[in-house]
């Protein structure tokens, strides 16, 4: 356990009754004593609080004063339009590889002087060595130190964090703000990862207990762990960096092109120059050989990552594989996410998956699994 | 009632016997979201895999605790898996066997050799 990282609020779900466990290098919170299915419920009926200060939070700073200096080094390693992002805005994106693949997913946001980034804490490291090596020319490139970073997530979460950050209210899905909190400043998006409504936190870590406690202690507000955040976000239909995407999947294979504008792609006005840009392109306009799709299985049992799926019954070589599944405790049932042959992938096709020796129907269905609940 | 070192507990009620799994394993498991049960009458020999549950973390096995044959089972967990992490030595019991031989039951563990192994 000793070289396990810690987040600012490690000690306090220790308190709060966390059951932890290693993730990504950080000793974090699986679930607390009100447990998995009813930390996810509650996220969809009122506000859940997630620590997930293990994530990187970067900065990319123009060397030159002029933020487009800086949109324009970081859309060599992204294809997404960065220069576009308007001022207080965020956007979801991914830094590919040579072979089209993603190294990567995260958020980017224009703060004005400069670009904010957050990325998954397992990649922040080779992430920040991958944007020095690139970037370093043009912009500055430093990985925040010494902030925690909170999501409050659900229905409710705007009428619980307006108490401590009115400011808030007036923000809409993606949009960024930087607000005065207790002397200092808090960092806030309205984004998640849980397909609610809600924000992204970030404060200096010696406020990060405080703020948390403050939160907790509202009639809307329990803290929830990492377990209920892949039930979430799963329902959700967003992928998990390592399961559902990864070195080897591109962007048209994992249905992400809906975050690669018009202007990045072929004929666009800054059309590819991103890694991969050959593959990447060419599979949108001419199909990738195989897609993500959502699955609901048939019968109760849950389809786990790895599970082999097949065109039929009987067919001796597998058409794909799940990349992500479980108990969904809203929709009340099993589902999946994963990859199978672009052939088999229209939605309502059934395909079987291969569970304990046995052939079960599963079909493809529509992500996300419950309906978006965003404020735009 | 006796124990199993899979963390199953066993009652015996005159020639059958009822199986369920324990506190701890419930709680080490966490929430249960599938079971699956085998089929009344079916013959089993100890350690067979006969139960499939599933919690929101993993998947995992029940093993047949004695040579036998299943008469009853509980389908009131797989209909509400959750009772399991509600009352797992009450209400979700497994299943009932008629064990081939009663005295098996004598080798397996007593509360407090149970106890010992999961302090």
């Amino acid at each position: 356990m000793s070289d396990l990282k810690q987040t600012a609020l490690h000690d306090l779900h220790v308190e709060l009754g966390a059951k932890m466990v290693p993730f990504a290098g950080y000793d974090m919170p699986v679930q607390y004593p009100l447990g998995v299915l009813k930390e996810h419920l509650h996220t969809r009926a009122k506000a859940g609080l997630f620590d997930v200060g293990h994530m990187g939070q970067v900065i990319l700073t123009p060397k030159s004063g002029d933020l487009a200096d800086a949109a324009l080094a970081l859309e060599s390693l992204v294809p997404v339009d960065v220069l576009g992002l308007g001022g207080n805005r965020q956007r979801y994106g991914f830094f590919t590889n040579d072979a089209g693949g993603i190294r990567d997913d995260l958020m980017i946001a224009n703060r004005g002087d400069h670009l904010f980034l957050v990325v998954n804490a397992a990649c922040k490291d080779a992430d920040l060595a991958h944007m020095e090596a690139h970037l370093s020319d043009r912009c500055s490139v430093r990985m925040v130190e010494g902030r925690a970073l909170l999501a409050l997530q659900g229905p409710l979460a705007e009428t619980a964090l307006t108490r401590l950050l009115p400011g808030v209210a007036d923000m809409r899905f993606m949009d960024v703000a930087i607000l005065p909190y207790e002397g200092a400043e808090a960092w806030v998006s309205r984004s998640g990862y849980t397909g609610e409504d809600g924000f992204e936190i970030s404060v200096p870590d010696d406020l990060a207990e405080g703020m948390t406690r403050a939160l907790l202690a509202m009639d809307e507000v329990q803290p929830i762990g990492l377990g209920a955040r892949d039930s979430l976000r799963l329902e959700g239909g967003l992928c998990l960096y390592g399961h559902d995407i990864d070195e080897t999947t591109s962007p048209v294979e994992a249905a992400l092109t809906w975050a690669i504008q018009k202007v990045r792609r072929t004929s666009g006005a800054r059309a590819g120059g991103f890694p991969g840009a050959a593959r990447i392109l060419g599979e949108l306009a001419e199909g990738a050989p195989r897609k993500r799709v959502g699955l609901r299985p048939e019968g109760r049992a849950p389809m786990r990552d790895h599970t082999r799926l097949f065109a039929d019954q009987d067919s001796d070589s597998p058409i794909g594989e799940i990349t992500s599944g479980g108990f969904g405790p809203t929709i009340k049932g099993p589902m999946s996410m994963g990859y199978v042959k672009a052939a088999h992938s229209a939605l309502g096709t059934t395909i079987y998956a291969e569970l304990r020796g046995k052939r079960l129907p599963a079909t493809i269905t529509k992500m996300p699994f419950t309906p978006a609940n965003f404020k735009r | 009632m006796k124990y199993t070192e899979e963390h199953e507990w066993l009652q015996q009620d005159g020639e059958t016997v009822t199986v369920g799994i324990t506190k701890h394993a419930a709680e080490a498991l966490g929430d249960l979201v599938f079971v699956e049960l085998p089929e009344p009458g079916t013959k089993v020999a100890k350690d067979d895999e006969i139960v499939v549950i599933e919690s929101v973390k993993a998947a995992s096995d029940i093993l047949a605790p004695l040579d036998g044959e299943i008469t009853e089972v509980n389908q009131a967990i797989v209909e509400n898996p959750t009772l399991v992490n509600e009352d797992p030595l009450g209400d979700a019991w497994f299943f009932k066997m008629k064990p081939d031989n009663m005295s098996a039951l004598d080798e397996l563990l007593d509360e407090a050799a149970y106890n010992a192994l999961i302090d």
